[in-house]
């Protein structure tokens, strides 16, 4: 039986599946949930410094099984409410991961400051989101602004830092390499890809918010593709965000050289049951392949690939 | 799935309260409930309060904003519809008291009515604030229902809150199954009224929802997700969410005394 455990950024953890930001991640009770289902840990829905209801309804819109658009608009209690859903998460045993936003560096690192003080086990920065006006890709967009964001915050708090980066730019990977040089102790990737869905009846877009972000099995090969180059230009940790449903999505990203992988949208389409099934998967699957451990799979793809090799032709 | 409809009817049911009838394919059976979206609006949860055929319907009440501006959609506006989504209700007990108070009767009508398809005898405990806004009264007499009613001014059946005589029922009826949907406070009351005689009970839960796909969180009840796990809960379901009948959560997320 292959070793499913995983090192990241100084935490162990018993499979490589992470439970993606902003899915069952409002309650602690939900955050328990994902544990109890198998999950290797689980990463908080986005908060902020005030509680936030989010963009109106609707806020979804689902393509059969192969993508989902979403604007949620960052709803959160804020962190203030925030320290019970963790401590009922941490009751439960999860490894927990408090994802944050903000709009500039100073309020990232006030944040940061006040989720470490719930016991969580690391930070990942939403420097990402889509379609949140003032946070995420509006603040995280440049190498400067990740940069910056995360300095600020690697200088506040003691824990792993992990900067989630956005793929809706010409080159993702430099936005990681600036994260590197800034401090953090890994990289995820990718947050939700901009998108958009009219309905021709009501000729309008089908979001209130209009733009949204795509994930699910649709945006596999986007992620696949970031995670790839940005391995060849930084030397800390990966985490692979985007469309995994199987073990073998989940295997691609560990060889494209990821050392976790995190899980959304497949829950939305799957149940939570979704991780117990990929953890076995997975295990099947490197025996099958005669590899010893999931991290024996990490960044085999890259094997005799040259620095040509890692960008599009 | 989604579709955007044609209102082919529109009733009004009570004088805050109106249904909508719109084709719409789906197989959907009682207890489910679909996102209605009215456009340039909101899109809010709603129970099929008309489960058969393609015909199906939303009955709506005034409870905030968009649900009072709902009241004036007219027949041949266009609106979104998608799911079935959720549970439903198992129509095959024998004997059957429901008790319904405010909107609730829209989850609850077409569930009586396969019920009543099946031959199972059916005893309503209907509530309101006054008697012009009982939900459902005619459409429950016209299945074969006995009803029994309650108002918070005595304009129709017992003066007080519906748990008085569904209370009473409980002590002297003899049923297989309690189905209840309302105000949470009422359903709490009736689950734990129907415990104290040893009946399971069906409870058609309400939370905020945004995705219906079990996904955001929004509806988070416990160990559940409304949207998925529910609508229609047991009272052994409802015993380990220790929220049920005391908070609930807001938009944000957070949680707030109901
Ligand atoms: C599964 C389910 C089935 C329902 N079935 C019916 C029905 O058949 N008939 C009926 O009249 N009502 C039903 N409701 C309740 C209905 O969805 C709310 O009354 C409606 O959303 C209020 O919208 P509003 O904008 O007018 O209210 P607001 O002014 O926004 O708020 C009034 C109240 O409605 C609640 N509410 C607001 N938005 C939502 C939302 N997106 N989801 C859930 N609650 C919300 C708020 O918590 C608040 O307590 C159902 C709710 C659920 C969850
Ligand atoms: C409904 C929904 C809400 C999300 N909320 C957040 C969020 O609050 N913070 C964040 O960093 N990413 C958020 N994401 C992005 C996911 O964490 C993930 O990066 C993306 O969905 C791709 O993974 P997937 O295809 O497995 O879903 C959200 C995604 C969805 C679908
Ligand atoms: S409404 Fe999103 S999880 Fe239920």
């Amino acid at each position: 039986m292959a070793d499913l455990s995983v090192d990241l950024a100084g935490l162990r953890l018993r499979n490589p599946f992470l439970l993606a930001s902003g899915v069952w991640g409002e309650s602690g009770e939900s955050l328990a949930g994902a544990h109890r289902a198998g999950a290797g840990g689980v990463v908080t829905k986005s908060i902020g410094s005030v509680g936030r209801p989010g963009y109106p309804n609707p806020t979804i819109e689902s393509y059969d099984g192969w993508g989902l658009l979403n604007a949620m608009g960052l709803p959160n209690p804020g962190i203030d409410e925030y320290p019970q859903e963790i401590a009922a998460a941490r009751a439960a045993g999860a490894t927990v991961i408090g994802s944050i936003f903000g709009a500039d560096p100073g309020e990232f690192a006030d944040l940061a400051r006040k989720m470490a003080a719930t016991g969580v086990a690391a930070l990942e920065l939403n420097l990402s989101c889509p379609h949140a006006e003032g946070y995420g890709t509006e603040v995280g967009g440049t190498p400067a602004e990740v940069g910056a964001i995360v300095r600020e915050v690697v200088r506040a708090v003691r824990l792993p830092v992990i900067a989630k980066i956005t793929p809706n730019t010409s080159d993702p990977a430099a936005l990681a390499e600036a994260a590197e040089r800034a401090g953090a102790s890994a990289v995820s990737a990718i947050n939700t890809v901009r998108a958009l869905a009219i309905d021709v009846r009501l000729a309008r877009p089908v979001l209130a918010h209009g733009l949204g972000g795509l994930s699910g099995r649709a945006i596999k090969p986007v992620g696949l593709a970031c995670v790839y180059q940005i391995f060849s230009r930084i030397s800390i940790p990966l985490v692979g965000v985007g469309g995994i449903s199987t073990a073998e999505d989940a295997l691609e990203y560990l060889m494209a050289g990821a050392r976790a992988v995190e899980v959304g949208t497949a829950v939305a389409f799957e149940g939570i049951g979704v991780f117990g099934r990929l953890a076995s998967g997975l295990s099947v699957l490197l025996d099958e392949l005669g590899l010893g451990s999931a991290r024996e799979a990490v960044g085999l793809a890259h094997r005799g690939a040259g620095r040509g090799a890692a960008s599009p032709a | 799935m989604r579709a955007v409809v044609r209102v082919e009817e529109r009733v009004a049911e009570t004088p805050t309260t109106v249904t909508l009838r719109f084709r719409y394919e789906p197989d959907a059976s009682p207890g489910q409930f679909v996102m209605v979206w009215l456009p340039d609006d909101d899109e809010l949860p709603m129970s099929l309060s008309y489960t058969r055929g393609t015909l199906k319907g939303v009955t709506i009440k005034a409870m905030g904003e968009t649900t009072r501006r709902s009241l004036g959609i007219a027949p041949g506006q266009r609106i979104g519809i998608r799911g079935p989504y959720g549970n439903c209700f198992d129509p095959t007990p024998r004997r059957i008291l429901v008790v319904a108070g405010g909107s609730g009767s829209a989850v609850l009508a077409p569930a009586v009515e396969a019920a009543r398809a099946l031959g199972g005898e059916v005893t309503v405990a209907l509530g309101a604030t006054t008697a012009p806004e009982l939900l459902f009264r005619e459409r429950f007499e016209a299945m074969g229902a006995r009803l029994v009613l309650a108002t918070d001014d005595g304009s129709a059946g017992e003066k007080g809150f519906v748990t008085g005589p569904a209370e009473r029922l409980l002590r002297e009826g003899s049923f297989d199954a309690v189905w209840t949907c309302g105000p949470e406070v009422m359903m709490r009351k009736v689950v734990s009224a129907a415990g104290a005689v040893g009946l399971p009970v069906r409870c058609s839960v309400e939370r905020h929802m945004k995705c219906a796909l079990g996904m955001c969180d929004a509806c988070a009840l416990g160990p559940f997700h409304v949207c998925v796990d529910g609508p229609v809960f047991t009272d052994r379901q409802l015993a380990s969410a220790e929220d049920f009948g005391r908070f609930h959560r807001d938009a944000s997320g957070r949680r707030r005394p109901l």
